[in-house]
Order: C-alpha cells, then sequence, then structure tokens
C-alpha cells in the first residue's frame, strides 16, 4: 500500500514538472548556421549565469522547418529562405514567424592544391560540369576546357538535404536541387574537406569556414560571373562588398512570432541581433553591414512577420533590400 | 591395412603439425582483434592526452576547442543510463522468468522466442525511428532524458531478456522440484531460490545491456538529441518538500557519442583532440562496467552454494 502511495506521488510530480514551463530557448536547424548560433548561445547562458537555457540542435535547413512549423521550437537557422512547401505547413499550424538575415555565408568551390590550370573557373564552366545531363558524360577536365588536361574529375558537395545543396545548384545550374547525381554527397563537410585533398583531379564546394580551416589542404577558386569577366576569390571582403557572386548567400534565423512574447526568446534575441556582427568574425563567417543588423533590429521589434522571398528562391539579393520588402505567408 | 613404425611416427608428426598450425592461426585471429582495440585505445590516448584534465569534466561544451569539456555530456550518459537500468531491468527480467518459468511449451511460445532472440539484431536506427514516433510524438515526451532512456531500454531489452533466461536455465530442475516438494508456489519458488540463485547471471547480462546503450548513437540522434547543450538537468534533489524531483526526466540532453560526434564535424582541427579525448573516457566507462559485471559475477557465484 505504502509502495503504491509513493508511486502515485512520484508519478504526479514527474507529471506536474512535465507541465511546468522552463526557461528554455529551443533552436534547431542547419547546421551552417549552427556555429553562429552556438557562439551566441554559449555567450549568453554565460552572461546570463544559467538563468536561461538555450538548446541548438543540428537538423539540417529543411529538418529545421518541420519541426518550427509543428511549433517545437522558438526560432530556426536556415541557410537558405523558407520555401512555399514550409511556408504551407507553417500557415496550416498557425504559425507566423519574422525572418531576419543575419549573416553572410560564401559558398566555396575547392581543388586539390596542385591543380594549377583551373585556378579561375566561370559560372558556365562550373555550369557543364554540375548540370544533370553532365551525369555520365562529363567526367575529364578537357571536356570543360580544352586547355586543361585530359585528367579524370572527381566531385564532392553538400548532400541533397541541405541548404548548401539548394543554394549551390539554384545559383550555378539555375534550378534549385537540379544537380547530376555521381558525385560523392556527404552532410559532413570533413568528409569532403577529406575527399578533395586526396585526389588531384577533385573539385568539391562547401560553406566558406571549412576552406578558411583547411587553407593549406585545399585551393579555393576564383569565380568568375561570366567568360571575360575577372575571377574573385572568396573572402570577408569580397563576400561584405558583393563582388563574389553568385555564391555568396545570406544565412537566416526564423523566429516563431508566438515566442516572442516569451522574454527569455525576446532577450536572446536581443543580444543575438546585437553581436552577430562581432561573432561571425570569430566563426569565420561574414557579418551583414551595420546598417542591416539596425534594420533586422527595426524589424524584430516591429514584429514583421512572413518571409521577403514568397517561397521562391533568388540569387544575389542585398541583405537591406529583403529586408524592406513586404513580407509574404 | 597395416603401419610400419616409421610410417606411424611421421603421420603422427603430420598431424601434430597441423595441431601447431591451427592453435598458430587461431591465436593470430586472436591477436588481430585485440591488437586492433589497442592500437585504436592508444591512437585516441594519444590524440587525447593534453585534453584529459580535470577541467575538460567539469566543463560545458564551447566553441572553442581548449575551453569545452564534456560536463552535460557525461551527466547526460549517466541520467540517460540510469532510466535505461530502472526500465529494462524489471522489464527484461519479469519477461525472462515468465518465458522460463511460467509459459506453457507451445508453438505461442515458440514463435516470441525466436522473436526475441530476433530483436537482439534488429538495427539500432530501426528503435530509433520507433522511438521517435512513438515516445516523441505520440507521448508527447519531446527529445528528453525520459525518451532517451526508453529507448534504450527496448534496445537492450532483448539482451537482458536472453542474458536472463540463460541464467534461469543455468539454476538445476532439482532446486525447483525440491521448493515444490516443500508446498511452495511457483512465486515462492521463483521469488527464494532460482532469481537469487542466477542474480550474478542476471547482473551480467543486465551490464553488458547497459555497455551497449551507453555507446548508441544512431538511436539517439534519430530523436533528435544532436543539440548543443551547455546547462545540466534539474537537480533530482530540492531543498523544499518533497526533497526529490522529476523534473530532470523531461530536460533536454546530450550523451558521450553525441558530443564525440559533433566534435569530429568541425572543421577547426583542435575539436578532433577533443573528440579523442571523449572517446578515451567513454572507453574507459564501457570498459569499466564490463569490468563491474566480471566482477560481480565472480563475486555473487562464490556465495551460492548448492
Amino acid at each position: 500500500m505504502f509502495k503504491k502511495a509513493i508511486l502515485a506521488a512520484c508519478l504526479t510530480l514527474s507529471m506536474a514538472a512535465a507541465a511546468q514551463a522552463n526557461t528554455l530557448v529551443k533552436i534547431d536547424g542547419s547546421s551552417t548556421v549552427y556555429p553562429l548560433t552556438e557562439a551566441v548561445a554559449e555567450d549568453f547562458q554565460k552572461m546570463k549565469k544559467g538563468a536561461i537555457k538555450v538548446t541548438v540542435g543540428i537538423s539540417g535547413t529543411g529538418g529545421g522547418f518541420k519541426k518550427f512549423c509543428r511549433g517545437e521550437t522558438d526560432i530556426s537557422d536556415a541557410s537558405r529562405p523558407i520555401v512555399k512547401k514550409e511556408m504551407e505547413a507553417c500557415a496550416a499550424a498557425g504559425i507566423k514567424y519574422i525572418e531576419l538575415p543575419i549573416a553572410y555565408d560564401a559558398l566555396t568551390v575547392v581543388l586539390h592544391p596542385q591543380n594549377k590550370f583551373a585556378s579561375t573557373m566561370t559560372v558556365a564552366e562550373l555550369k557543364a560540369i554540375w548540370e544533370p545531363t553532365a551525369q555520365g558524360k562529363i567526367m575529364k577536365w578537357n571536356q570543360v576546357n580544352p586547355a586543361w588536361p585530359d585528367m579524370p574529375i572527381k566531385l564532392f558537395g553538400a548532400g541533397a538535404d541541405s541548404g548548401t545543396f539548394d543554394y549551390f545548384t539554384e545559383a550555378i545550374v539555375g534550378k534549385s536541387k537540379s544537380s547530376r547525381g555521381d558525385f560523392t554527397a556527404s552532410e559532413d563537410d570533413n568528409v569532403l574537406v577529406q575527399g578533395v585533398t586526396r585526389d588531384k583531379g577533385a573539385l568539391g564546394f562547401f560553406g566558406y569556414s571549412y576552406y578558411a580551416e583547411n587553407t593549406k589542404k585545399l585551393k579555393a577558386v576564383a569565380i568568375a560571373e561570366k567568360a571575360g569577366k575577372p575571377g574573385v576569390l572568396p573572402s570577408f571582403d569580397t563576400v561584405k562588398n558583393g563582388t563574389y557572386q553568385p555564391l555568396s548567400r545570406p544565412v537566416f534565423l526564423y523566429v516563431n512570432a508566438k515566442s516572442v512574447d516569451k522574454p527569455e526568446v525576446k532577450e536572446f534575441m536581443e543580444y543575438y541581433l546585437a553581436n552577430a556582427g562581432k561573432l561571425a568574425k570569430a566563426v569565420k563567417m561574414v557579418g551583414l553591414p551595420d546598417k542591416a543588423y539596425k534594420q533586422a533590429v527595426a524589424n524584430f521589434k516591429a514584429k514583421k512577420t512572413g518571409t521577403g522571398f514568397g517561397g521562391v528562391p533568388e540569387v544575389g539579393v542585398s541583405v537591406e533590400d529583403l529586408l524592406q520588402r513586404e513580407g509574404k505567408h | 591395412m597395416r603401419f610400419t613404425l616409421q610410417e606411424m611416427r611421421t603421420m603422427i608428426a603430420r598431424h601434430k603439425r597441423w595441431d601447431h598450425i591451427f592453435g598458430l592461426v587461431g591465436m593470430l585471429c586472436l591477436l588481430l582483434g585485440i591488437l586492433t582495440l589497442v592500437v585504436l585505445f592508444g591512437q585516441l590516448l594519444l590524440q587525447g592526452m593534453e585534453r584529459l584534465t580535470p577541467e575538460f569534466f567539469t566543463s560545458f561544451p564551447s566553441r572553442r576547442a581548449e575551453n569545452a569539456g564534456i560536463l552535460s555530456a557525461w551527466v547526460g550518459t549517466v541520467a540517460v543510463m540510469l532510466v535505461t537500468a530502472m526500465t529494462a531491468v524489471p522489464l527484461g527480467v519479469a519477461a525472462a522468468v515468465y518465458l522460463e518459468e511460467y509459459a506453457p511449451r507451445n508453438w505461442m511460445t515458440a514463435i516470441i522466442e525466436i522473436n526475441v532472440t530476433n530483436l537482439a539484431g534488429v538495427p539500432s536506427i530501426v528503435y530509433g525511428l520507433l522511438a521517435l514516433g512513438l515516445f516523441v510524438y505520440q507521448f508527447g515526451l519531446g527529445q528528453s532524458i525520459l525518451s532517451a532512456g526508453l529507448t534504450l531500454a527496448l534496445l537492450i531489452l532483448p539482451v537482458v531478456i536472453v542474458a536472463t533466461r540463460e541464467a534461469l536455465r543455468a539454476v538445476p530442475g532439482s532446486i525447483r522440484e525440491a521448493a515444490y516438494a516443500l508446498g511452495a508456489t511457483r512465486w515462492q519458488m521463483v521469488s527464494g531460490h532460482v532469481l537469487p540463485y542466477s542474480s550474478a547471471g542476471i547482473l551480467t547480462g543486465m551490464i553488458i545491456g547497459l555497455s551497449r546503450a551507453i555507446g548508441e548513437t544512431a538511436p539517439i540522434i534519430t530523436i533528435g538529441a544532436l543539440t548543443f547543450i551547455a546547462f545540466l538537468p534539474n537537480s533530482p534533489v530540492t531543498t523544499d518538500f518533497p526533497f526529490i524531483s522529476f523534473k530532470w526526466l523531461m530536460d533536454p540532453f546530450t550523451v558521450m557519442p553525441i558530443q564525440m560526434f559533433n566534435w569530429t564535424s568541425r572543421p577547426e582541427e583542435a575539436f578532433q583532440l577533443n573528440a579523442a579525448a571523449a572517446g578515451v573516457v567513454l572507453l574507459v566507462m564501457t570498459l569499466a562496467m564490463n569490468g563491474l559485471a566480471i566482477w560481480l559475477r565472480y563475486h555473487l557465484r562464490k556465495k551460492i552454494k548448492w
């Protein structure tokens, strides 16, 4: 009898505990944005001395939006804007969101360091390598450019669930998710780094931070938008001044509009926007211009919901422009 | 057929040669297995040595590799293992006792038995998917310590059942008959005799199950625990009445293998050292648990006198 009473008491207690609200900020989403959000979360929790708990998950941009539109998370990290399907899912669940660009990432195309011939590539050349019709056909470097040697091309790229893959295909091939299938795909960028360093004919792409940590083992390709234009190497400056095109992209936070009413989420977001520029540099990402952060803070304060994209991916949008746009739901 | 002495001697020598050769091959196979583990452990140790400081155990994960530690990871692992043990052991032992001592021998029991053995071979990711649907969404437990503990409990349940049944079978039938002869009911026979005698084997099974669970990554990632956590779960002991809190069961968490996984996918090399150091800690935890199983088996067996 006594044992039963204890058991019942335990159960009630655990139920009560479950029902009680924690001062918890839940974030999930892109692995590209993760380093920045993690850095902010770390410093924020240190500042608050543990009074507010923050969890940051890595489910990929798509996986993050799935949870976000079910109302499981307060904030979603995204390396591409929200797409139509996800907008519909959020709308169906009655979830409104504030879209905030928080940094730039430069997608970097990399080669084996001993590759001397392809130091500069045009978007058209990259397209010839990556478009779906190249599958099984474009297998050697001289098929892309006759000046290049008769050497097999080995391709490495981000996995199909990542926002990085979506953006790369959108910017290079012209259609999101449209790519040849015969390349080594991995969500783990270290696998790609290893692959490219082992093969002289290798070509791969991933976020700038992985290149920045491995500059001795890898060589970045200067990207020329059109034939005849000069190639531009990815760097903090070329991303910030907008010359590294079309592979530099803004990355985003999506904040559940309802969560903003919770003081802990509001405080965290204010801290995030105030420190993103400084911390972006620390995690090898490129911060937005100050003006853009100011505009983002204003949008956040005004609870401007919806996306500036309308579910259609775009390449080469300026962040300031984006923040001014009318939000679509 | 007749052999001369000489012929018989060469035949024996030939057979003995084969005997030696097999012994040598067998030993090489054994060494290969052990050497791999030793080399792996040695390499991890060499790599992670400089990170294995007291601070490593008392710091939260951080973006700066040299400040990062495994505090939230090892506390999470201990909490999850606690839930796993609390669930899997009573369930597994009860199921095994029923199957071994109570269940009638018919085709139903035979099917259940075969399935229990088969379940032990189901890939762990499948349990993760089951748990994601059942615990996380259906029961609404979320990405909590409770969800993870229950998932791993499901995973090791077959191991516990099989080990417990082996242990129960090792108890001689004469003990059971003697108990019945004195008028004991089946439950009195099981609780008073069979269970105490087989406790060594049951404990071993439980610990082997737990040492499998402690290194599992896939099912835990599936329920969504790949997360940056820089805080501890709520304390189970509180200052106000009733002094015990179960809040921690519903807290978000991370565990050792996930912390390692997170570090190995970092761009900075320095994090690879952290991953190696965490690997050493995890390996030591597993080896310690296996050691404990051997020690318990030895000491509990000594106590039994038939």
